[in-house]
């Protein structure tokens, strides 16, 4: 389908197709084997520019949106959505700094995002605060020119190997939601360590783990937005974000669906391919139709975001259900046309399948984004 | 530091076939690459260029459409591209192609130069050593690591069979590279869109003060007389078992072939 690419947006898109079948396809296998960070191949795409194409050129980015931030996360989920996540998970860590952070703040962060020197986070989650993301036991207390952080975060995506960390802790817990606040924190800072790395069902290039904040003493500057503020800066982030969880998902259907339709196509059963059987086509049929209309919907909800809509919440979630519950059923079934061999670690499908499922849980559970839905069609008035 | 990679545009030889009548490669319909070690002059280039600056010139001797290599080039992000493209240069072989190229890079200026170990086609491995030649300074080949840099000399590991050596040359030198070297880089964004407009400076003959004798046909020494694939002469033969078996076998093979003689217990 044409989606009316600029020649621009083809060239990312081309750039990091290249990326992800000449880089990081030979390396797969053995990533999520032994569970390691991609840092060598974050470095390589580091030199190809696109680590900022979501930042504006005035920070030393490609002045990109979250449209040409989704093509390159599309486009590495399709070989292996661990390493297109540990580039993401940056993306997740700066939007807020892109949406709230003050001159100083871009000008001190966002080059060396660009450019792939430093990787972000965002530590959201803790142990009693999953879904119910404003049950914050993390604190932040003022102390002069500081804020004394104490608590822990759980199954941050980038721990550890994360440079920059946007940090959501309670600075006044009477006002409740409003009492919330995000802050900036380097990797480095006295105060501030790391918990147990996650040891995972998918992506597992991917680094998840603790942050552990011990009176780690962040200077004041490093608050973003205004005190508060937090859970805004939290909501709009993932409005943002979550279409680049959409087209992870995306990528993971795209990819699942290419390894199927190859193997229909050679693999030999009752003297003939496989994909000449009826049943085989539509299930084939059936994964085109909802990677084409997730990967649709995605682009749709990005551009939406970037020319500024209001109100993409509703959108943002519409796009990251569909899109997730397409990348957990195609995947599923690329697995089901290969049989066996879909089984079996020797072909991709078998992770894709494994990987595809953290797109209907993080950023936000599926269940989450359906309450989300409804809530904003329950605000909105008859039209007629 | 000024640095002049060389690069020659190759048959991508993954994908060729080998016409069995004639010997000779398939070449129609076969997509062109970059000469893969070559990719690693580049990426050598751009990161000695990062540690020391200067600037990094890439240049190709070939028919027109080596253009295309040297703006994959240019999207790697080198500074500038060459391309040697004159009817007086057809029919080179490595000696003339050398001597052509020598007089361009004389002309770019340099500080080093960068050669892959050999073409993937034609596989003499004679062009850089003989670029040297010409221009009268050192080369080092089959170049895997590069130690150190100052001034006035460079220090490499040379990639050998039984090990590597380590080498120092004063500068300006020529190296040949191995794979082993780098890993080359893919095009970047900025780089990518710069090379789609960038203009290709193209030298012919006229302007390099070359000697007639020296380019072309009429520099090419080389004469093909025959090409054609060896008669297999030897074959090797693996032994199995026990040291003892495979001691006994080797023996009897050897008194079969009368190579050696006498019985077992003689002997
Ligand atoms: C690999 C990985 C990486 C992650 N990366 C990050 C990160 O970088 N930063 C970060 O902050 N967090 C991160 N997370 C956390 C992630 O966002 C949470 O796991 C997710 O939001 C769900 O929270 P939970 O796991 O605590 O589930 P719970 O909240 O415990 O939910 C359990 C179940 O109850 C359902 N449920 C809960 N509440 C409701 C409700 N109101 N209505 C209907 N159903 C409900 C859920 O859908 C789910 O099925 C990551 C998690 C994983 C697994
Ligand atoms: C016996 C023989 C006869 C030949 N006769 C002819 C002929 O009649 N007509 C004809 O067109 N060709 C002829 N050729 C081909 C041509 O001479 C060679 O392809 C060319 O000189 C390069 O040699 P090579 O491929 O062995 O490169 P190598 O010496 O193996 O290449 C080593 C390195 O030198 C550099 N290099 C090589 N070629 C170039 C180039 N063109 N531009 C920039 N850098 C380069 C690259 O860095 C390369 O990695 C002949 C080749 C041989 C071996």
């Amino acid at each position: 389908m044409n989606y009316f690419l600029t020649p621009e947006q083809e060239l990312i898109q081309q750039i990091a197709r290249r990326f992800a079948r000449e880089r990081v396809a030979p390396l797969s296998a053995a990533l999520d084997e032994k569970s390691e960070f991609p840092r060598r191949l974050l470095e390589v795409l580091a030199k190809t520019d696109l680590c900022g194409v979501y930042i504006p050129e005035e920070y030393g980015g490609l002045g990109g949106g979250m449209f040409e931030f989704c093509l390159v996360v599309e486009e590495i989920s399709r070989v292996d959505s661990g390493v297109a996540i540990s580039f993401a998970g940056t993306g997740l860590g700066t939007i807020p700094i892109l949406l709230y952070g003050n001159e100083e703040q871009k000008k001190k962060y966002l080059p060396d995002v660009a450019a792939g020197k430093k990787i972000g986070a965002f530590g959201l989650t803790e142990a009693n605060a999953g879904s119910d993301s404003f049950a914050q036991e993390t604190t932040a207390v003022k102390d002069g020119d500081y804020y004394v952080i104490n608590g822990t975060k759980q199954w941050i995506t980038n721990a550890g190997e994360a440079d920059v960390y946007t940090v959501v802790a309670v600075t006044n817990r009477a006002k409740g939601a409003r009492g919330i606040s995000t802050f900036i924190v380097e990797k480095g800072t006295p105060g501030f360590s790391f918990g147990k790395k996650e040891n995972k069902m998918g992506i597992r290039a991917s680094t998840t783990g603790g942050l552990v904040f011990n009176n780690c003493r962040v200077p004041r500057e490093n608050l973003l937005a205004k005190e508060g503020m937090g859970m805004i800066v939290v909501g709009r982030t993932f409005d943002q974000s979550r279409p680049g969880v959409a087209a992870q998902a995306v990528g993971i259907a795209q990819g699942a669906l290419d390894q199927a339709l190859k193997f229909a196509r050679h693999r030999v059963q009752f003297g003939q391919p496989v994909i000449r059987m009826q049943a085989v086509q539509h299930m084939l049929a059936d994964m085109a139709i909802q990677t084409e209309a997730a990967r649709a919907l995605v682009y749709s909800v990005a551009r939406d975001i970037d020319s500024g809509g209001k109100g993409v919440a509703k959108a943002a979630s519409i796009a990251k259900v569909f899109a997730s519950d397409a990348a957990m059923k195609v995947s599923t079934d690329a697995v089901q046309i290969m049989g066996g061999a879909g089984y079996m670690k020797d072909y991709p499908v078998e992770r894709m399948m494994r990987d595809a499922k953290i797109t209907q849980i993080y950023e936000g559970t599926n269940q989450i984004q359906r309450n989300i839905i409804a809530s904003e069609l329950i605000k909105e008035r008859d039209e007629w | 530091m000024n640095i002049v990679a060389c690069i020659k545009q190759v048959p991508d030889t993954s994908e060729v076939k080998i016409d069995r009548e004639t010997n000779t490669l398939i070449r129609e319909g076969v997509p062109s690459i970059i000469n893969p070690f070559d990719l690693n002059a580049i990426e050598e280039g751009l990161l000695l260029k990062e540690r020391f600056g200067g600037s990094v010139t890439v240049i190709s001797m070939g028919p027109p459409q080596v253009e295309s290599a040297l703006r994959e080039a240019l999207s790697l992000g080198v500074d500038r591209v060459v391309l040697l493209c004159d009817r007086a240069f057809a029919g080179s072989d490595t000696l003339a192609t050398s001597c052509t190229l020598a007089a361009a890079i004389r002309e770019i200026g340099f500080d080093l130069i960068l050669c892959g170990k050999q073409a993937i086609d034609g596989d003499t491995a004679q062009v850089g050593p003989e670029i040297a030649e010409w221009l009268d300074v050192p080369h080092l080949t089959y170049i895997s690591a590069v130690e150190e840099v100052s001034d006035r000399s460079i220090t490499v590991s040379r990639l050998l069979e039984g090990g590597y050596e380590r080498v120092r040359a004063s500068l300006p030198a020529l190296l040949t590279v191995v794979k082993e070297l780098n890993e080359p880089r893919l095009p970047g964004y900025r780089a990518s869109l710069r090379a789609k407009t960038e203009p290709v400076t193209t030298w012919g003959a006229a302007g390099l003060n070359l000697d007639p004798a020296n380019i072309g046909m009429k520099g090419s020494p080389t004469k093909v007389t025959r090409s054609f694939v060896p008669e297999l002469g030897r074959q090797g033969q693996f032994l199995a078992g026990s040291p003892e078996e495979q001691a006994a076998a080797l023996i009897a093979a050897l008194r079969s072939a009368r190579i050696v003689h006498g019985s077992a217990k003689e002997s």
